[in-house]
């Protein structure tokens, strides 16, 4: 089963790190994610930049209506994703607990995924 | 992490919104100050305990306000108690908190606390130095390294300029459109100092003072999030971005300033380049230029260019036509004769300076580029005069020696290897190393 691990955080706190925390902690979960790779269960991740670089198209109007900013105005923001392919909700809990001791602070929602299409941009 | 790390990024980030409602709320600077310290001082000690508020900024301004009412009762025995549920204990104070404090000031509160910063009566060095005291939460001694003075002497800067906010007197009301427009660009302008007073800075300094390009990046992503929708907060982020992702490759070894076509291009930061061109494509939608979006834009080109030949220098040139209606100044127009001498040759950049004479006479990047354009042009005595007048003007040993690089190739009667470089930290000169 494919799940995805949503990272959520509050950003200006995130993005407040100095250089040196933010390596500490992509070393961390570099370490974490290594593990997952081999054992195959790794998917995409992604890491998205901060909301003050989001758009938002309201599409439940004629025409839609593009905003600027985040769809949702909350105290803490997406900043993320994993995909990761593993046999029960208990392992997919179990490997975002290991990701989160690597990267305290915030909360992960473990959301099964519906439908998978890995697609070809190059990253 | 330790829970330290942790509530010290909270406290950080919560930190202008905070103190912004303090100020709103108790009208002084020193009490919100104050007031904010005590905050941080229960936070310490109740987070780790009770784990992390839910809204660390809320729970903060409550405690704050509190303190802040206690300590005032204490100094004014005479004055008459505060509602009681102000003072009740903190136990409940987070379920409270949402409804009691007004949300929807925020903006305007941090904006204000950012806006009293940039006083116009204060000199641009104390505008820095108390926005990095009361809005960023920067101790007095990091404030002191990054200017490179004493701790003593940068206490009493920020004294001072707080004693004239204090007597000019804070503006409480909710501004109107207008006003709030002109705030922003007074706050935009004194982020870009804070920027340009990291980035200019010269050799040997640059490590002490490359925290102050991260918090201006900071303020300003800040100030955007209050803000989203302004193309020109769009443009100073992306620009302090797109100059500071060259911040690897702009130091040699020996901490001298490497410049633009010098620099290894590897060294850039790719994912910062990217966030800023992101943020001036949002801003172009809005077609609302102004000047950081165009020197965004400039940034944008050279960033773009995989090698120095890449560089897109028509386009680069039609941007600082541009920035030369909107901001005109002789410092943008020397930047755009980089381009056209790129573009045109040494001859249209040489008629494009030479106008500039009068108002640059004291500036060494001037009298630099001024040589090295009459030397491409086979002008050697008068290329000569213009490099004795730059390295009598430079600022720092890297600049004389460069213009020496220059003067003993033309003395040696060699042909000038390179063309003349963009003025190396030059105030708006989004091209820069």
């Amino acid at each position: 089963m494919l799940y995805a691990i949503l990272c959520y955080n509050d950003e200006s706190a995130v993005w407040s790190w100095s250089k040196d925390e933010e390596d500490a902690c992509m070393a961390r979960l570099a370490v974490v994610q290594e593990k997952l790779a081999k054992q195959g269960k790794l998917g995409p991740v992604a890491r998205l930049m901060p909301t003050t670089a989001a758009t938002t198209l309201r599409k439940d109007r004629d025409p839609p209506l593009v905003i600027d900013g985040p769809f949702a105005e909350t105290k803490e923001q997406l900043l993320g994703f994993y995909v990761i392919d593993c046999a029960s909700l208990e392992e997919a809990l179990d490997i975002a607990r290991d990701l989160g001791k690597a990267n305290p602070g915030g909360a992960y929602e473990i959301r099964p995924l519906a439908v998978f299409r890995p697609g070809v941009a190059a990253a | 992490v330790s829970d330290l790390a942790w509530i010290d990024a909270a406290l950080t980030s919560a930190r202008p919104q905070a103190v912004g409602a303090l100020l709103r709320y108790f009208r002084d600077l020193d009490t919100a100050e104050e007031a904010f310290q005590n905050a941080c001082l229960r936070a310490l000690k109740a987070w780790p305990q009770n784990g992390p508020p839910r809204d660390p900024a809320a729970w903060l301004i409550m405690v704050g306000r509190n303190t802040g009412i206690d300590a005032a009762r204490r100094a004014k025995k005479s004055a008459p108690l505060p509602p009681e549920e102000l003072i009740s204990d903190l136990g409940d104070v987070e379920e409270a908190v949402v409804e009691r404090l007004d949300g929807a000031h925020y903006r305007d509160d941090i904006l204000r606390l950012l806006f009293i910063c940039c006083h116009p009566d204060l000199p641009a060095a104390q505008q820095i130095a108390v926005a990095l005291r009361i809005v960023s939460g920067l101790t007095v001694p990091q404030i002191a390294r990054a200017f490179l003075v004493g701790d003593s002497a940068m206490e009493q800067r920020i004294t001072r300029a707080k004693a004239r906010i204090a007597g000019a007197g804070v503006p409480f009301e909710a501004p109107g459109p207008v006003e709030r427009a002109e705030r922003l660009s007074g706050v935009a302008k004194m982020i870009y100092l804070i920027f340009n007073e990291g980035y200019s800075a010269a050799a040997g300094e640059a490590p002490a003072r490359a925290p102050l390009c991260d918090e201006a990046i900071r303020l300003a992503r800040l100030l955007l999030k209050l803000y989203p929708a302004e193309p020109e907060i769009m443009g100073l982020l992306a620009l302090m971005l797109l100059q500071h992702a060259r911040v690897a490759a702009r130091l040699d070894c020996g901490g001298e300033i490497v410049l633009l076509d010098d620099q290894d291009r590897g060294l850039w930061d790719r994912e910062t380049i990217a966030e800023g061109l992101a943020l001036i494509d949002k801003a172009m939608r809005h077609a609302r230029p102004g000047p950081y979006q165009v020197q965004a834009a400039i940034a944008a080109l050279h960033d773009r260019a995989a090698r120095p030949e890449d560089t897109d220098w028509a386009q680069i040139d039609l941007l600082y036509a541009n920035l030369e209606v909107m901001h005109a100044s002789p410092i943008v127009s020397l930047n755009r004769a980089v381009a056209v001498n790129k573009l045109r040759g040494p001859e249209a950049a040489l008629a494009m300076v030479e106008p500039l004479a009068e108002r640059l006479s004291g500036y060494f990047y001037f009298h630099g580029l001024r040589g090295a354009l009459l030397l491409e042009l086979g002008r050697t005595d008068e290329a000569r005069v213009a490099f004795n007048r730059a390295i009598a003007l430079a600022n720092t040993p890297a600049e004389a020696a460069h213009i020496r690089l220059q003067l003993d190739r033309l003395m040696a009667g060699a042909a000038p290897h390179q063309q003349p470089s963009p003025p190396a930290g030059a105030k708006r000169n989004a091209g820069g190393p």
